[in-house]
């Protein structure tokens, strides 16, 4: 029979179903075994994480006065494909707004440039930040309309008016901050100025998930293994600030109508007591739905009130820098305190042109020099230093200059626990070689003796000159944040750092700042029944001069120290002085006399006309 | 005579029919995982009628029953019936085009009361014993031709009235029957000329955008007429077996093909398709030549086949780009890995990888896979039901179900051989071919392999109609099997 050929046949197609299975069992392997990503996907698929959110940690004043808190407030989201028998005039009715508000949020919503992460099946932002009480209003009505739902969020509030810059506020998360930073979710908030920034980890907490099972359409079919894999929010750590809310508005009412800054520091801690720039603004202006309208209001501003001048202006020191020179010039032997130099209207750059100087006796030595701010004094002092045989050269003795001023503070940034502040100049041998020439002299910079050319610092490292003068030669550096709820404050914040020049010296130093006081320029800082030390300081600029001072006290067992600078604000003892000696009586001894009181009304009162440039 | 073979449940072969139930069983547990998210209440609620579970259960029932039915009608009865069977369940066919209801767009499902059935699942066994008769004729020869073509025609018969209700997918599954042909004599070359044509249809279309980097000439054609060169040359060489011819046209197709490319590469830049063209129009001219010298008849048929292969490359293109509708067209070029489109035509595939591919080694455990039991695999209790078993069993689980599959089609295929005569045989080969095409081409599906064709897997996509079907399939055979006469043999 013809059947016989064909019988081998059989081998080939049994061959063939079985060549079949382990094609398939192998790519049954490469799926199942091979390959963590199908388990992500699918994953992905079934599990909705819902986040829950902390509340973000309170922050308390140096006296336990409560500053921020947390209030909450509603999101309204929309998940668009649920939107399809929506009464859409009837919505906007509940809302109060317009058909055109309705539509342009909906596209706002689509735009994937704004909104990459737009989906139809997802909640998208429809109106955020709707206070407690306008959600009331509409809450009854809301679920009437389909496809909307409500976020519960919380949003800062305020108990105070001041120290806006120095609080800072949270807003949404930049896409770049989510790239960097896998914590953060698009809609997050984030702390984006000031301490909020810079304790963001503290006051943040721990977001918290909870697991639910998402079925293919989107919908919510329940907890997942009954939330044993959901995870708890963890609230904020609450902060205490070193900062004296009283002592801050009472720097804010002073320094109304004028531009510049008030730091005052407890020198033996380094806590900063108050930190004011002006124009400052109210914090709760970036709260609630108004946030962003403020917000864009505020940095369009010429007087750029959301710029903390405290840490980010750096200005020419004026003469408050002399104790500075002082201190260096008597540490390195370059005079002593009896040393005297002559002073007659000012120090001789060359044949006809002199460094002026008011009119006071000469010959001066170290005490009434600083006392009367003698400028001649401290420009012979520095070229007898930068000309002294004691080093090998003008560039050693130069750069031996540069390494007191950065042992007490200067040209690098202090290290202030907020974002974004400035490093001040501080001039070395190699930046006048390439600015002048290789054979620069003396008199090219003796100018920065007396805190005027290069030299540059903001008023934060004015005032922690003050405090490092007041504690004889040490300094903790300036913090706002005093306690941290349940850990310590950063190791640096508790470590004393030390100036060059030593305690000995300081003495002589405090010796003349306190006769400043009592004879010299800052006179008006006196207070009654307390020792205050202080200097003045007038810098020039391209317009009228800066009024600064700079100052301590009590002079034994100092409590505070404080910077004072007031742009154009003419002579220190103008606006630095009274302004200075104010926060001093107001620290120390509680409240402002009758008297002060009326002074303090009459300086905020006063108004520095700025013109209308930027700033 | 009967009595002789003593007791018919002595005789019926029990291997297959543990693997049966064995199948049903996973398959109805299958089931049970990928429709309890519907199911409210315990485990007994899957024996509700009301539930698909339910359904399914009642269907396996009276697919046994009828079974046993089946039982007790003897060999030579489906043998003489064959041909009024084959009559009638054609005409049931072609009545269902007019008389069904239009179901997204399929014309295949009659309803009777609240039952709805699909007459094509019976078609199948009426075809299979059709051709089983036909062929286990005394005086049937598969050389010749005219025989050859009627087994052609009944093959094609059913297929085209399935298309008519609009159920392409199932209509290819008579394509399997043509095994059944090869393993009666018929010549290979047909099953040659079928994979040689998916071949040239996959590489064709799937590299018809791409261009050569330093030619104006598309990969796909040219590359289809380089696989035609080498099918035609395999063909002279095992099929006609004239060395001489064969070495020519070797020496022609290889030296033209590789000259002429590296030519337009590196010295003269032309299209090289006219090139190409040109050595297949002398191919078909030297081997009609050689009719006359050789008196080969073959080297007529591969000149056809020549021509032929181009032909069907070049409609192809044309069913592809002016024929096929868009979302049809979407459906080949994302099985081509053309298209990625994973919310459209990929969807299924895509979710369905996923379900798999996350079960790992253990799987998920019963009614715990997440894919299956929040719904995101559509299909998932009819065409799609393996991912449901990869999901909640793992690798362990699906290679068992695998294993069984393949361990039944071989057991058919072995029952087939041991036949005392061809109506036996056949028609187990063609069970085997059935079972083993469905099994190709649903878990080739599920796995991204073949295109989703939407075919059932027998004893596991939820359907009554499919299930009964593949049971009367299969209980037909066992009788058969069974009435045989276990001294004679046929080989």
């Amino acid at each position: 029979m013809k059947d016989y050929t064909y019988s081998g046949r059989k081998y080939i197609l049994a061959g063939a179903v079985i060549l079949l299975l382990l094609v398939y069992l192998f790519s049954l392997m490469k799926i199942q075994l091979d390959n963590e990503e199908y388990k992500m996907l699918a994953e992905k698929n079934a599990l909705y994480l819902k986040t829950t959110y902390p509340d973000r940690g309170l922050i308390y004043d140096r006296n336990g006065k409560l500053l921020v808190y947390n209030q909450p407030s509603y999101d309204i989201t929309f998940i668009p494909r649920e939107l399809k028998k929506l009464d859409t005039l009837a919505f906007c009715n509940t809302l109060g707004i317009t058909l055109q508000e309705f539509n342009d949020r909906v596209e706002k919503a689509k735009d994937r440039r704004l909104n990459p992460g737009y989906s139809t099946f997802t909640e998208q932002d429809f109106m955020t930040q709707l206070s407690a009480e306008e959600y009331a209003s509409i809450q009854e009505k809301l679920h009437r309309f389909h496809g909307f739902y409500v976020k519960k969020r919380a949003i800062r509030q305020y108990n105070c008016n001041s120290a806006g810059v120095l609080l800072g506020d949270i807003g949404q998360v930049s896409q770049k901050k989510i790239d960097k930073d896998p914590y953060y979710k698009r809609g997050d908030y984030i702390g984006t100025q000031g301490l909020e920034s810079s304790y963001e980890h503290v006051l943040r907490g721990k977001k918290g998930t909870e697991v639910y099972l998402r079925n293919a359409h989107g919908r919510i079919q329940g907890s997942y293994r009954n939330g044993e894999c959901d995870t708890i929010a963890v609230r904020g750590k609450d902060i205490t600030l070193s900062l004296d809310i009283e002592l801050q508005e009472l720097g804010e009412r002073l320094m109304e109508n004028k531009i510049g800054s008030i730091v005052a520091i407890e020198p033996e801690t380094g806590e900063i007591l108050c930190m004011v720039s002006s124009p400052y603004y109210d914090p709760t202006l970036l709260t609630g739905r108004e946030r962003g309208k403020n917000h864009i209001a505020l940095s369009k501003d010429i007087r750029k009130p959301l710029m903390n001048r405290a840490i980010m202006g750096a200005y020419p020191p004026g003469s408050t820098f002399k104790t500075s020179q002082a201190l260096t010039f008597l540490e390195e032997g370059i005079v002593t305190p009896e040393t005297a130099f002559p002073c007659h209207g000012g120090f001789p750059l060359n044949s006809n042109r002199r460094l002026k100087c008011h009119a006071h006796s000469s010959p001066t030595a170290l005490k009434p020099a600083i006392a009367t701010s003698c400028n001649a004094y401290f420009c012979y002092g520095l070229q007898r230093m930068l000309t002294s045989k004691k080093y090998k050269n003008i560039n050693e003795a130069m750069n031996i200059w540069r390494d007191y001023m950065v042992s007490m503070g200067f040209g690098y940034r202090l290290g202030v626990d907020l974002p974004g502040e400035e490093s001040g100049m501080i001039p070395n041998a190699e930046y006048y070689s390439r600015k002048i020439s290789k054979a620069w002299k003396a008199p090219n910079v003796i100018s920065i003796s007396i805190g005027q050319g290069e030299v540059t610092l903001t008023p934060l490292q004015i005032a922690n000159l003050g405090a490092t003068i007041a504690n004889r030669g040490t300094y903790i550096i300036p913090h706002v944040v005093k306690e941290i709820e349940g850990e310590e404050i950063d190791i640096k914040y508790r470590t004393p750092k030390k100036s060059m020049a030593d305690t000995k010296v300081y003495e002589d130093v405090v010796k003349g700042m306190r006769h400043a006081v009592t004879n010299g320029t800052c006179r008006a800082a006196n207070i009654p029944g307390i020792e205050v030390c202080g200097k003045t300081g007038t810098a020039q600029n391209k317009g009228k001069d800066h009024s600064a001072f700079m100052g301590f006290a009590p002079m034994d067992k100092p409590e505070i120290a404080i910077a004072v600078y007031v742009e154009n604000g003419g002579f220190g003892a103008r606006f630095g002085v009274p302004i200075g000696a104010l926060i001093m009586e107001k620290y120390l001894k509680g409240e402002l006399s009758e008297e002060s009181e009326a002074k303090a009304k009459q300086i905020q009162e006063t108004v520095i006309d700025y013109g209308t440039e930027e700033r | 005579m009967e009595q002789k073979k003593g007791n018919i449940l002595t005789r019926i072969d029990w291997w297959t029919l543990i693997l049966y139930l064995s199948l049903a069983v996973m398959g109805w547990l299958a089931i049970c995982g990928a429709s309890y998210s519907d199911v409210e209440g315990g485990f007994s609620e899957f024996f509700n009628i009301e539930q698909r579970t339910g359904k399914q259960a009642m269907w396996m029932g009276i697919s046994v029953v009828a079974g046993i039915i089946l039982m007790f009608i003897k060999k030579h009865t489906y043998r003489n019936i064959s041909w009024i069977v084959y009559i009638a369940t054609l005409a049931l066919g072609i009545l269902t085009i007019f008389i069904a209801k239009d179901i997204k767009g399929s014309r295949s499902w009659i309803s009777i009361g609240s039952f709805s059935l699909q007459p094509a699942e019976f078609m199948k066994v009426a075809t299979a014993l059709m051709l089983a008769a036909y062929i286990g004729r005394r005086e049937f020869n598969i050389k010749n031709s005219k025989d050859l073509l009627r087994c052609i025609g009944i093959i094609l018969l059913p297929m085209l009235i399935i298309v008519g209700q609009r159920e392409t997918g199932s209509a290819l599954v008579y394509l399997a029957l043509f095994i059944v042909l090869y393993r009666e004599g018929m010549t290979g070359i047909f099953l040659l000329m079928g994979i040689s044509a998916i071949i040239y249809f996959v590489v064709g279309i799937k590299f018809s955008g791409e261009m050569f980097d330093e030619l104006p000439v598309a990969v796909g054609p040219y590359a289809v007429t380089v696989l035609i060169q080498f099918f035609s040359i395999a063909m002279v060489k095992f099929w006609c077996k004239h060395e001489k011819t064969f070495l020519i046209l070797l020496a022609v197709n290889a030296g033209g093909t590789l000259l002429t490319y590296w030519t337009a590469i590196y010295l003269i830049e032309f299209n090289i398709m006219y090139t190409q063209y040109m050595i297949l129009a002398f191919n078909i001219i030297y081997l009609l030549l050689r009719i006359r010298l050789n008196k080969e008849k073959t080297n007529l048929f591969v000149a056809i086949y020549i021509l032929g292969a181009l032909a069907f490359y070049q409609s192809c293109n044309y069913v592809m780009y002016n024929v096929l509708k868009p979302h049809q067209r979407i459906r080949i070029e994302v099985l081509l890995g053309l298209e990625d489109d994973l919310d459209g035509a990929g969807y299924n595939v895509h979710q369905s990888k996923i379900a798999i591919g996350s079960g790992g080694l253990t799987g998920k455990g019963f009614l715990k896979g997440t894919q299956t039991q929040l719904g995101y695999v559509p299909e998932q209790d009819t065409d799609f039901i393996f991912c449901t078993i990869g999901e909640e069993q793992g690798f362990l689980g699906s290679a068992f179900v695998m294993v069984v599959f393949v361990l039944f089609i071989l057991r058919l295929m072995a029952i087939a051989e041991r036949q005392d005569d061809k109506f036996g045989r056949v028609y187990g080969y063609s069970l085997a071919a059935i079972f083993f095409f469905h099994f190709t081409i649903n878990i080739g599906m599920v796995l991204g392999i073949t295109p989703v064709i939407g075919i059932p897997l027998p004893f596991f996509s939820y359907g009554g109609s499919s299930f009964l079907g593949f049971s009367i399939l299969l209980f037909t055979f066992l009788r058969i099997d069974a009435d045989r006469d276990p001294k004679k043999h046929l080989v």
